[in-house]
């Protein structure tokens, strides 16, 4: 009975993924006669050609960078005492569940035309004209993916590194090599397997990213999934756009299966010792390191602060004036329940929150239904080449193109039972795609801790597969849990495509209330889209905070 | 932990609860398909259901070139009953894709001719609304400096660096944009202009939004002209903090320097519920939804019977003579204008 729980997750995963996707690829691809003639088409365009190459670069420098930032504080995480850790994780982990136009109205607020830095600098220096230039340079888009994904970095390099014995390194200092030496030699190659599962993910992220470059990146950037929407929407050429979904999906197979073979390899490193109490900052270092952690904080924290003082603050210049009064108020929020128009659309924030819960239990549900035996599985038969497949097909979707899978869902999914195109429940099997890849990495190790022999145990003393899994794995791995569905939660509230393309009008989620009201003219509807943001942003960080309350260290791959 | 799971099978009850079920001997249920920007008043949408005994379900499916999409690979077997949103730049897409039933409405009789794009009347027009020049008029007023008179003026000297537009690839308006000067200027001067519009700085932004809230000057940005629509001068007043009673920004309505978006309605081929749907059809057309539209979505009736609101009739600008671009047209060089014009301006 138990044997045949990995059906779940793989019938999940063929029904609601490779299905539709089949189904979309095959039927683009025969509407331009064939693979052949849509892979010349994109091969000979330079145009296109100059897109993959643009992809692959901004990943890259992407990644680089967020290394570059994460690195240190990872190591700080790892090694040493100081007040806030929990907080510093928390923080770093908001912009990774919001939806983009929320970070992109964050980055505005500090730094666009009228942004407090420019506002600063204008009166400071006494410009006329705003002298920063964010909105639409390839440095916004960098700057974008480094506030996104520099908590990947912290994550997974600073669990990895604080597991990590320091006795090799006080030896190899003990034996006169000096610190540079130290790290170069010793403590990167040991972290390497880390690193690189770090930068993978991180790279996968920045590959695929679309909303980012889209709006902050501006006209003149594209990349494979902003060209896929170009392609499909604009164009309604098919064909390339599959041609070009093709190409994204073959790379992010082939990044994520490296990504799952080297976090494999991080739970059974070389040399492991138990998590030891970090030590307290030497005085000299802690000038240093002050100022640092300080700058990582600002640098998460200011655009997020930027959008929330925003939500507060008078939007409109009074008439004859171009500069805008400053003046604090709290109508933005006041008028969120607030419809002039009484369209039979409307709803207030507290029904967008009210459904946006109910996607988001939905989708702890069903990720947890697929997850847990996907997870268990890996976690009892690693070794299995099966599995190892498994692992790799489960974070597929993290790379596919929204706009591919969902034109795939409409043709795929219609007819009974399956005809879920207008159902509402497609909104929390889409994110459960997304979330699936996190629970799976959240649960398998909690489930790979358990020593086999408790089960051993249990089973001779007379206890059936389904008592031992109630009651040795489950109370075992139920912080796990906690913590895995708290992820799904995160991921499906700040969900934006999937949740636009199905939702029932009526029922919007908050950051398609948001994005409604960006979408008109009118000071207050600004105001109003400010405050929902700010909104999302207190529900995202609680879900953050909670995370970090219930994480145990040794648990959790992410 | 029972309690834990209680409460989520709770949750997703509730959830299948929402999903829309056809309740057996009840009112019949007909389902509208529309684009993320549909909006209409409650009243409105309960006279039609009482009326007629029905239920009436919407899905929005994305922008309207998503819908379009979706109602394309799903036509034969649709999604819903009728698909409102469909507008001139996608109208062949969907003719082509063959979506649409055809039906002849008694009210089509009371809509000018300029607004039937399809002889056949598969899709049927709904509402139009411009694509035009805005500008903020306190910025020119304190400068002493007159307003962009047409799309011309914009290449004089006095207007460097005062420009913001939408890349059509896209953006909606965006494109708009570009077919008025297609319109305007010819297949072959429209490049000219748009090489003169780059040497006195134009900026291009991806989406609407960040034209008017980042770089428009109004909201702070350092642009005080901005391609948005015709309605966007009203509507900025309707939805002011405080109550204006003037405008803040006008749009450029001089002959050839707007594009006039058209939105179609029609019955999707398939539909179970054909007299339902002709019913809504006919409905959409008739006085009492034509006048609830400026409100809702800003855009205007296409049924000259249907009266305006006050702040449209004192403030909205209509242009007289939009520039033009058959959806033909539009279907068959969509591709290589915006590829032009992405080399041109963007490279």
């Amino acid at each position: 009975m138990l044997g045949l729980l990995w059906l779940l997750p793989l019938a999940f995963l063929a029904v609601f993924y490779f299905y539709p996707l089949g189904s979309i690829l095959t039927l683009s691809l025969h509407r331009g006669g064939g693979l052949l003639p849509a892979l010349a088409a994109v091969f000979n365009s330079p145009a296109l050609r100059g897109v993959v190459g643009f992809t692959f670069w901004q990943a890259t420098l992407s990644t680089l960078l967020t290394l570059a930032l994460g690195l240190p504080a990872a190591w700080l995480l790892a090694r040493y005492q100081f007040r806030g850790k929990s907080l510093l994780r928390a923080l770093s982990g908001i912009p990774f569940v919001l939806p983009t136009l929320v970070v992109a109205t964050a980055f505005d607020a500090l730094l666009g035309p009228r942004g407090w830095a420019n506002q600063a600098a204008m009166t400071l220096f006494g410009l006329s004209a705003p002298p920063i230039q964010f909105v639409n340079t390839f440095g916004a888009i960098l700057i974008a993916h480094v506030f996104y994904n520099t908590t990947i970095v912290l994550r997974l390099v600073g669990d990895f590194w604080a597991r990590l014995s320091p006795r090799i390194e006080q030896a190899a200092r003990s034996l006169g090599a000096g610190p540079a030496q130290v790290f170069l030699r010793v403590s990167l190659p040991l972290l390497a397997p880390a690193l690189a599962a770090a930068a993978l993910l991180v790279f996968i992220f920045n590959f695929t990213s679309f909303g980012v470059v889209l709006v902050l990146g501006g006209p003149r950037f594209a990349t494979l999934e902003t060209e896929i929407y170009y392609q499909t929407t604009a164009l309604f050429n098919l064909p390339v756009a599959a041609v070009l979904a093709l190409v994204q999906l073959l790379f992010t197979l082939a990044l994520t299966a490296a990504y799952t073979r080297l976090s494999a390899r991080l739970s059974r490193p070389v040399e492991l010792a138990a998590r030891r109490p970090p030590r307290a900052l030497r005085p000299g270092g802690q000038l240093l390191a002050g100022v640092y952690l300080a700058l990582l904080v600002a640098f998460f924290l200011a655009p997020l602060a930027g959008l929330a003082l925003r939500s507060v603050s008078r939007l409109t210049p009074e008439r004859g004036q171009t500069q805008v009064q400053a003046g604090l108020t709290l109508d933005y929020y006041r008028s969120l329940g607030e419809d002039p128009r009484g369209n039979v659309f409307f709803a207030t924030p507290a029904r967008a929150i009210q459904t946006s819960l109910l996607y988001a239990g939905a989708t702890i549900l069903v990720s947890l239904a697929a997850g847990l035996p996907a997870a268990w599985l890996l976690a009892s038969r690693e070794g299995s080449p099966g599995v190892r497949l498994l692992d790799p097909l489960l974070m597929l979707p993290l790379g596919t193109s929204a706009v591919t899978l969902g034109l795939g869902f409409i043709i795929a999914l219609n007819r009974p039972p399956l005809d879920l195109r207008t159902s509402p429940l497609l909104v929390p099997l889409a994110h459960s795609l997304v979330a699936l890849p996190f629970v799976v990495r959240s649960l398998t190790p909690a489930l790979r801790s358990i020593r086999p022999r408790l089960r051993q145990a249990a089973a001779v003393l007379g206890a059936a597969p389904g008592q031992v899994l109630r009651h040795i794995d489950l109370p075992l791995v139920g912080r796990a849990l906690l913590v895995s569905a708290l992820f799904a939660f995160a991921v499906s509230v700040g969900e934006f495509g999937a949740s636009a393309l199905v939702a029932r009008p009526e029922y919007p989620t908050i950051p398609v209330l948001i994005y409604r009201l960006l979408g008109q003219p009118g000071a207050q509807t600004y105001g109003q889209a400010m405050a929902l943001s700010t909104v999302l942003m207190a529900f995202t960080g609680l879900g953050m905070l909670l995370i970090e309350r219930l994480r145990i260290a040794e648990v959790g791959e992410f | 932990m029972k309690a834990k799971l209680f409460a989520l099978t709770l949750l997703a009850a509730a959830l299948v609860g929402c999903a829309p079920t056809a309740p057996a001997g009840g009112p019949a249920t007909l389902t509208v398909m529309t684009h993320d920007s549909f909006a209409v008043s409650e009243e409105v949408v309960a006279a039609f259901e009482t009326q007629h005994n029905a239920e009436v379900v919407f899905l929005a499916v994305g922008d309207a070139g998503t819908a379009t999409n979706r109602a394309v690979l799903a036509a034969g077997a649709p999604l819903a009953d009728v698909f409102y949103g469909v507008d001139n730049t996608f109208l062949s897409r969907a003719l082509e894709g063959e979506v649409f039933e055809p039906y002849d409405s008694p009210l089509l009789a009371d809509i000018p001719d300029h607004f039937k794009l399809d002889p056949q009347n598969r899709a049927l027009p709904v509402d139009y609304g411009d694509v035009c020049l805005n500008y903020d008029i306190a910025y020119f007023e304190e400068r002493g400096l007159a307003p962009p008179a047409n799309l011309e003026a914009l290449l004089e000297p006095e207007y460097t660096g005062l420009l913001v537009v939408q890349n059509p690839a896209s953006s909606s308006p965006g494109l708009a944009f570009l077919l008025a000067t297609i319109g305007h200027f010819g297949e072959d001067g429209y490049l000219d202009f748009w090489r003169g519009l780059v040497a006195n700085d134009v900026r291009v932004v991806s989406d609407w939004d960040t034209a008017f809230y980042t770089e428009f000057s109004r909201w702070g940005g350092t642009r005080p002209i901005v391609v948005s629509y015709a309605s966007s001068p009203p509507v900025d007043l309707i939805f002011a903090e405080e109550e204006l009673d003037h405008p803040v920004t006008a749009a450029v309505v001089a002959d050839g320097s707007c594009f006039r978006q058209i939105e179609f309605v029609g019955i999707l081929r398939g539909t179970q519920q054909r007299a339902l749907a002709e019913a809504w059809v006919d409905f959409m057309l008739s006085p009492v939804f034509q006048e609830d539209m400026p409100l809702q979505m800003f855009v205007f009736p296409v049924n000259p019977n249907a009266r305006l609101e006050a702040v449209f009739v004192d403030f909205l600008e209509v242009p007289q003579r939009p520039a033009t671009v058959s959806p033909e047209d539009i279907a068959a060089h969509r591709e290589t204008w915006v590829q032009a014009w992405t080399e041109e301006v963007l490279r």
